[in-house]
């Protein structure tokens, strides 16, 4: 990374970081930013060991126990701070804007190695069937009271329509990167059936569904973060090292192979990353729109289309992005789903973009 | 270096390549030439390991392109892509280090030292290293291809119509690059469109048709007219060019184009010595009216050109007026070949309907003026609208008027 790299990561991060505490200080109760500080600074939690722990499931009737590993915390500071400032910041505020960093961080990121994988500027992270996949097990769960958690039937939905998709467009071990556009379009397609189909039938839980399909970050609890944020770290952390074969892939498979990547295999590698860090975000919070797509193009426009820097850029502004978006979303005087909010502002933003001819190609 | 063994490829149903062999020494130049179609494309892909040969084997350095992976094959085997107009923001010197995948680790280490700012150097473009490669032009862009096969550090290099999108300087430019990087003891293979070029700047050249090789050896006993006329469909005269003494090719007909028609007025040894050489040069050739038993009908019914007659000493009749003046309306071009005038001046009215015509003389015009002044200033006047032409270019000449003729139209079209 160049020097000049070196800034805009830095001042991104610092961003990220400005935009986590400022919208910890906006809610019903106003707190002054030192005091947001020394709460979030209270909450931060170095882990240091590992346990399991059996935890009760039920699945069709039948009850069972989990092994769930549990993560044993340490934490380093004890800010002096008003106990229900401590609890509004720590227990209400942060795990939501926490956890829309990472949404945000997992969807840029996904996002922006869709683009870069299919060469195509409309590609987001759900173009291969991810998103759909998901809401169909949601709503699922939602409409039919399944008694497994939705998270879980959301994320094994994802994936489920992602693999389907992916094995759908492979024949002879090739998997032609528009071959997979059209199956994922036809997947999300004939899903957006079943899910229509399914709201129909829905009844009562109807508005929960619809709720869920619009994206939020309502109620979210440190649970969702710590299941979210492990994954999405670690998977883009592999894509990172994928970043310069992204960027020989981008010259065309055939130039890509001549230069020594195996091509397949790196698709391969790269589209189940990419899927996975999209089921994770979106089995928590639903389909939130837009930011896979947008923030890749501006980050695109401001460092360039070298991957080793866009990949990272892109997350972090995803991340910052995202805690933003919600911070407006949760402030009016009704709060409304997050993923309008990120629709309403990115689609005129890229509009403008587009006008201006800034954006028009990956 | 590269030995191709009698290698077979099918792509789908499609037999592409029929055991072909080849071998380019480190150090040689092959350039691989052939008609679109005859396979150099796929011929390529199989030496640079993207296809594995059904039959037959591919080796490069002793090792089989089929059994190493996709990076150890691009460490021995650098591809110079076709310029396809890459329209990537990447900078010059981004696309260029991409040459080093095959080289460095997942984490980006690269024991290479300074390759890639060696082969910006050595191409002429590290004063530029930062533009984005979607501003260059394509001779620039092409080197920045041929950097980023230096950069790859790989003994033997295949380039894909390396000049295919360039201009005859930019084309010699990069072409005398690649010599340098023969002469370091690279094997190079590169199918080259412009036969000239290939000829110029290869050591040998194998001749690609239908997927068979026809053809292979020194520049000059691989470009010969028969050879490319079995291969490329084309009739052609092979010279020598007189300042790089490499075989030029001269292409005289496509014979798959759509072919051009040329009526010639007058007869004699001039006319039949037009028809034989226009016919030669591939164009579709009509001639008359002439007397019966004039030189001219020798050649015309030898080489099947509809040809009118008229009985020996007498005027032109109104049918065979008609018929001819259709055939000059259908022509492209009307050639006059040595015209005799005659009082009744039939051939000169036929003459002046002509569109583009094509003067050729060679006796003087008093041998050839059996009418009056009238008819003289009507012919001198005709001759003044007229392109002029020798006997002996009257081909090119002919060709020529054609070109013009038909940009013309094509502009009056926009």
């Amino acid at each position: 990374m160049s020097s000049r790299h070196w800034l805009v990561f830095s001042l991104l991060s610092a961003i990220l970081l400005a935009t986590v505490l400022t919208s910890a200080t906006i809610g019903p109760v106003s707190i002054d930013l030192p005091t947001v500080a020394r709460a979030a600074a209270n909450a931060v939690g170095v882990p240091v060991g590992l346990a399991l722990e059996s935890e009760h499931a039920g699945l069709f009737g039948v009850e069972f126990s989990l092994p769930v590993p549990s993560v044993e915390y340490r934490y380093p500071f004890a800010f002096d701070v008003p106990e229900t400032s401590e609890t509004i910041v720590r227990q209400i505020r942060l795990p939501r804007i926490v956890l829309g960093a990472v949404v945000g961080f997992a969807l840029a990121a996904a996002g922006t190695v869709m683009q870069g994988f299919f060469r195509n500027p409309l590609a987001d992270p759900s173009i291969i069937g991810v998103s759909s996949g998901a809401a169909v097990g949601a709503v699922a769960a939602i409409v039919f009271a399944v008694a497994l958690p939705l998270p879980a039937m959301a994320f094994a939905g994802a994936l489920l329509a992602a693999f389907g998709v992916y094995a759908i467009a492979t024949q002879n071990g090739e998997t032609p990167v528009a071959t997979l556009l059209l199956a994922g379009v036809a997947v999300q397609t004939f899903l957006g059936a079943v899910i229509s189909y399914m709201l129909v039938q829905s009844g009562e839980s109807l508005r929960e569904a619809i709720f869920w399909l619009m994206g939020h970050l309502h109620n979210s609890t440190w649970a969702e973060v710590e299941a979210t944020l492990p994954v999405a770290v670690l998977a883009v952390g592999v894509l990172y090292a994928y970043a310069h074969d992204l960027n020989v892939l981008l010259m065309g498979e055939a130039d890509a192979h001549a230069l020594g990547i195996e091509v397949e295999r790196t698709k391969r590698i790269l589209l189940a990353l990419a899927s996975v860090v999209t089921a994770a975000a979106v089995a928590v919070t639903g389909v939130i729109g837009f930011v896979g797509l947008v923030v890749p193009h501006v980050m695109r426009l401001l460092v360039g289309p070298d991957h080793r820097i866009l990949l990272p850029t892109s997350a972090l502004a995803g991340a910052s992005f995202l805690v933003a978006a919600d911070t407006l979303a949760r402030s009016g005087a009704a709060e409304v789903p997050v993923g309008i909010v990120t629709a309403a502002i990115g689609a005129p933003f890229f509009l403008y973009l587009l006008r201006r001819r800034e954006v028009h190609t990956v | 270096m590269i030995e191709v063994e009698s290698v077979d490829v099918s792509l789908g149903d499609t037999e592409i390549l029929r055991d072909v062999s080849l071998r380019v020494p480190a150090g040689e130049f092959v350039g691989l030439v052939g008609p679109n179609g005859a396979g150099k494309t796929t011929l390529l892909r199989t030496v640079n390991g993207a296809i594995d040969p059904d039959a037959g084997r591919v080796l490069v350095d002793g090792d089989r392109m089929s059994d190493l992976s996709s990076r150890a094959g691009s460490r021995r085997v650098a591809t110079v892509p076709q310029d396809t107009g890459t329209r990537f923001a990447f900078s010059v010197e981004d696309v260029v280090a991409m040459g080093r995948t095959p080289h460095r680790s997942r984490f980006g280490s690269d024991d290479g030292g300074d390759a890639v700012e060696r082969a910006l150097e050595r191409t002429s473009i590290a004063s530029f290293r930062d533009r984005r490669i979607s501003t260059l032009s394509g001779g620039e862009r092409q080197r920045v291809f041929v950097a980023r096969a230096i950069a790859q550090e790989a003994p033997a290099l295949v380039l894909d119509e390396p000049t295919a999108s360039l201009d005859v300087n930019h084309a010699t430019r990069t072409l005398s690059l690649v010599c340098e990087l023969v002469a370091d003891d690279r094997a190079v293979l590169g199918a080259i469109h412009d036969l000239e070029a290939a000829a110029r700047f290869c050591d040998r050249l194998v001749m690609l048709a239908d997927g068979e090789v026809v053809a292979s050896g020194a520049p000059a006993d691989v470009l010969t007219a028969d050879a490319l006329a079995t291969s490329f469909d084309m009739e052609s005269v092979v010279t020598r060019n007189p300042v790089t003494g490499a075989p030029t090719v001269t292409p005289l007909s496509d014979t798959g184009d759509e072919r051009r028609s040329v009526h010639v007025l007058g007869g004699g040894r001039v006319g039949a010595a037009v028809v034989a050489r226009l016919h030669a040069a591939g164009f579709e050739v009509t001639a008359g009216p002439v007397p019966e038993g004039d030189e001219l009908l020798g050649v015309s019914e030898r080489l099947d050109v509809p040809t009118e007659t008229v009985p020996p000493m007498s005027a032109l009749d109104g049918s065979t007026l008609a018929a001819t003046g259709e055939r000059i309306d259908d022509a492209d071009v009307t050639v006059l070949a040595d015209l005799t005038l005659t009082p009744d001046g039939g051939l000169l009215d036929l003459a002046a309907e002509a569109g583009r015509t094509v003067v050729v003389e060679e006796r003087p015009l008093d041998e050839r003026d059996r009418a009056g002044t009238d008819q003289r200033r009507r012919y001198e006047r005709l001759r003044e609208r007229a392109t002029t032409s020798g006997l002996d270019d009257v081909a090119a000449t002919v060709r020529s008027v054609e070109a013009d003729a038909g940009r013309r139209v094509s502009r009056r079209e926009i």
